[in-house]
């Protein structure tokens, strides 16, 4: 039996180009982000944050498609994207 | 290439007590994405936030209240419902959320459940469902699966775990969903349908909990999505007995039921004030 | 359509004048859960409150209905719950729960003969101690005792003024008796009963802190759906409310909680002399008790025996300082009280060893008589 759909809510979703932010030091490095992002836009980084966790980094900026997925899965309120246009300088 | 800064505004930052952040939730714990998919629709459904009280019990679930930045209240174990009720029929121009989890809401409080769903008080109860107690340690629970493994039941589970939806349905719930951590999006839809629902409305979030459940299952918190991932279905028009809780065989996610009844307090009002009094407000009007 | 205050002369039972004191102390909102002999006080009101806008509700037990109360205080609404024996040691968490959210509520206890399930019917006041300590931890409590359903009435809305001022759960300590005693009772008119309520906030809402003591000492409380963004909890928290889990923040919780009833005491302590002027033999009673404890003075007077009554109306806090005076003056004490030693024992304590005290005790299911204690009057002393 095929119990799952990819990707997430896909014809909800615009496609547009995001920027994702990351609030390092909230971080506690489940990695959720990293495995679920659509693109694979992240990967952990090497650095530990003040926690002692490595948080993720943006290893292929130009692909995240401001699905926001990782904002709502994130269980630490340290991980959120923008829309690139809107962002000023 | 697009310019990477820092920049340090969540979008939920001020629906948080940011002062209180980190929270205590452990790494990979599913609650904060329960907690956050709460807050987004609290925001998305439009209700009146400053009327918007969430009540939790007790348990890393019911530390819920302690992070939103709204009039919030930690209780005893158990009794966020039943308190709830008193808040919301004292003033009924409150929105009550109740947010706790699966020992709270099913083993000491499950009591208070059944009864207020019965009442169809206008109540929204997310019930973080993470299979065991985890603030205690990762004992047993009543929605602990048949054979898993828990500090009191170091041999596996011997009984049946509670069916939540099908508990709720019968009991009385105009809203009853199900979805697990992994489906933040139809999660956060649930619940911003369960707070527009006037009425007592359910939504179980299956969650992992990595430190005290997930370890003896040989199960980290990665291994609990997947499972999440590959072992449900979603199925909106399923029937509440049909949604055992039993990864083998596969677990069945979705909205259930939808559907419109009285409140308690439309009840208590048409059938206990006195007519004169219900006519001498709508006067007023 | 009635009103609140049912201004009038009526002959009712203490379980009746009970739920009519409330009404009249402004008690919108009742949860409760039927037990004899306290169940007459919820009947009566769950008629009444839907006439005067308030809401009844009875729960699925004990453990919700007091867990109601008190959502439904911190929504802004004056609330209550009557009970009795078993039902009052299921409400024994969330008292403590009121105690640390400083939740305004009133529990009344309409005591029967325990242990377990004992006598359902028949009184006693084997809920003293359990009054003063039942739910875990250490704190303060105001508990009065009403000798008649006329008293009930008033000590209601005294419990409720109380419980107002100072934020606190206050209990009724009742008995069978009283509670089932039919007898005259005079509600006077709404503008001649004195209500209070609970200190409120003023000022920028975004600088509020829940737990900060205004001046007299207690803070004033917002309600749920102000704009205040308050939060409450039962885990030891600081002025914010938010949780802090150190020793200095439990030392200052604790000073907190208990500061508020120990500096006023004089404000809080209610007691009752009668023929106590010139007594040298004291006797110490409250309810029930305290009214054949008053034929037993007259009549020990008339066999030489000058004895008096000190009338317990709130016996928590517990008076010490008046025992103590007292234990300066007079040759002895003697409690008498339908348990077999609760009230006794604080007596015996602040007498501290300068006179004797002794006790007219009863297991419990009724009145000891007034001729029984005179009998222990003259074997004591
Ligand atoms: C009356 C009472 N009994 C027991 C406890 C201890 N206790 C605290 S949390 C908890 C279980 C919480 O389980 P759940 O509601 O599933 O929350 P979780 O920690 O799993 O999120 C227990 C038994 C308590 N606080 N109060
Ligand atoms: S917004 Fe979507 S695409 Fe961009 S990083 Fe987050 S999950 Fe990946
Ligand atoms: S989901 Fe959040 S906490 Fe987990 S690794 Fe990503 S940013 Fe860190
Ligand atoms: S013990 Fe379990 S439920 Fe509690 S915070 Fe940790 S992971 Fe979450
Ligand atoms: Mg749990």
């Amino acid at each position: 039996m095929v119990f799952w759909r990819v990707p997430f809510d896909s014809e909800e979703i615009q496609i547009t180009t995001g920027i994702v932010y990351i609030i390092e030091d909230r971080c506690k490095g489940c990695g959720y982000c990293i495995e679920y992002c659509p693109r694979d836009v992240l990967e952990f980084s090497s650095k530990f944050n003040t926690k002692g966790y490595h948080p993720p980094a943006v290893k292929k900026p130009d692909d995240c498609v401001n699905c926001h997925y990782c904002e709502i899965l994130c269980p630490e309120f340290a991980i959120y994207s923008v829309e690139a246009s809107t962002e000023q300088g | 290439m697009k310019q990477i800064k820092k920049q340090v505004r969540h979008p939920l930052d001020d629906l948080l007590r940011i002062d209180r952040i980190p929270h205590i939730w452990c790494p990979g714990c599913g609650i904060g994405t329960a907690f956050s998919s709460c807050l987004i629709a609290m925001r998305e459904s439009g209700i009146d936030l400053e009327k918007t009280v969430m009540v939790s019990g007790i348990g890393c679930s019911g530390r819920g209240a302690g992070y939103v930045n709204l009039d919030s209240y930690h209780t005893t174990h158990g009794r966020a419902i039943p308190f709830a009720t008193g808040m919301k029929l004292a003033n009924p121009e409150l929105n009550v959320v109740v947010f706790s989890g699966d020992g709270d809401l099913f083993a000491i409080g499950g009591n208070h459940f059944i009864h207020a769903a019965r009442r169809n008080v206008d109540l929204t109860v997310v019930c973080v469902n993470n299979f065991t107690y985890g603030m205690t340690g990762g004992q047993v629970a009543a929605t602990t699966p048949l054979k898993a493994k828990t500090t009191t039941t170091p041999v596996g589970n011997p009984d049946t775990p509670f069916n939540l939806p099908l508990l709720a349905y019968a009991s009385g719930a105009t809203y009853v969903a199900r979805w697990t951590i992994l489906h933040t999006r139809d999660l956060t839809e649930s619940i911003e349908e369960a707070l527009l629902n006037r009425g007592f409305s359910f939504i179980e979030v299956l969650s992992p909990c990595p430190v005290n459940y997930g370890r003896r299952n040989k199960e980290n918190g990665i291994d609990s999505l997947k499972i999440y991932q590959e072992r449900t279905i979603i199925r909106n028009d399923a029937q509440p007995w049909e949604l055992d809780i039993d990864f083998d065989r596969g677990i069945v996610l979705g909205k259930f039921i939808q559907t419109e009844r009285p409140t308690c307090t439309d009840r208590y009002d048409n059938t206990c004030r006195p007519k004169e009094l219900i006519e001498g407000e709508k006067g007023l009007e | 359509m009635r009103p609140a205050v049912l201004t009038g002369e009526y002959f009712m039972t203490g379980d009746v004048a009970c739920a009519e004191g409330a009404l009249a102390a402004g008690c919108r909102f009742f949860g409760g859960y039927p037990i004899t002999p306290a169940t007459e006080v919820a009947e009566h009101i769950a008629g009444r409150l839907p006439e005067v806008g308030g809401t009844f509700i009875q729960m699925e037990d004990e453990i919700a209905a007091m867990a109601s109360i008190i959502g439904a205080s911190c929504a802004g609404v004056k609330s209550m719950t009557s009970t009795s024996g078993p039902g009052f040691s299921l409400m024994m968490e969330n008292i403590g729960l009121a105690i640390c959210t400083e939740t305004p509520c009133v529990v009344v206890n309409v005591q029967r003969a325990g242990p377990s399930t004992g006598l359902p019917t028949q009184g006693a006041q084997g809920d003293m101690m359990q009054a003063r300590w039942g739910s875990h931890g250490h704190y303060d409590i105001i508990a009065l005792a009403p000798s008649s359903p006329q008293e009930i009435f008033y000590q209601t809305i005294d419990a409720f003024n109380l419980s107002e001022t100072y934020r606190l759960p206050v209990l009724i300590m009742t008995d069978e008796m009283i509670g089932h005693l039919s007898e005259r009772v005079v509600i006077p008119d709404a503008k001649k009963i004195k209500t209070v309520s609970r200190p409120r906030p003023k000022g920028r809402k975004d600088r509020f802190k829940p737990f900060e003591p205004g001046p007299n000492g207690v803070a004033p409380m917002a309600h749920a759906g102000e704009g205040y963004h308050i939060h409450v909890t039962g885990l030891t928290h600081d002025e914010r409310g938010y949780p802090v889990m150190t020793v200095e923040a439990q030392k200052a919780m604790m000073a907190q909680l208990m500061g508020k009833i120990q500096r006023n005491l004089d404000d809080i302590i209610r007691t009752e002399a009668y023929r106590l002027e010139d007594a040298e033999v004291v006797i110490v009673s409250y309810g029930v008790s305290a009214r054949t404890s008053l034929a037993a003075v007259d009549e020990a007077r008339e066999q030489g025996i000058k004895a008096g009554l000190l009338r317990l109306v709130t016996v928590w806090p517990f008076p010490e300082a008046q025992i103590r005076n007292l234990a300066k003056k007079v040759k002895g004490f003697v409690t008498v009280e339908i348990n077999l030693g609760q009230i006794h024992l604080e007596v015996e304590r602040c007498a501290a060893g300068k006179v004797p005290s002794f006790l007219v005790g009863h297991p419990g299911g009724t009145i000891i008589t007034p001729e029984r204690v005179v009998e222990a009057l003259k074997e004591f002393f």
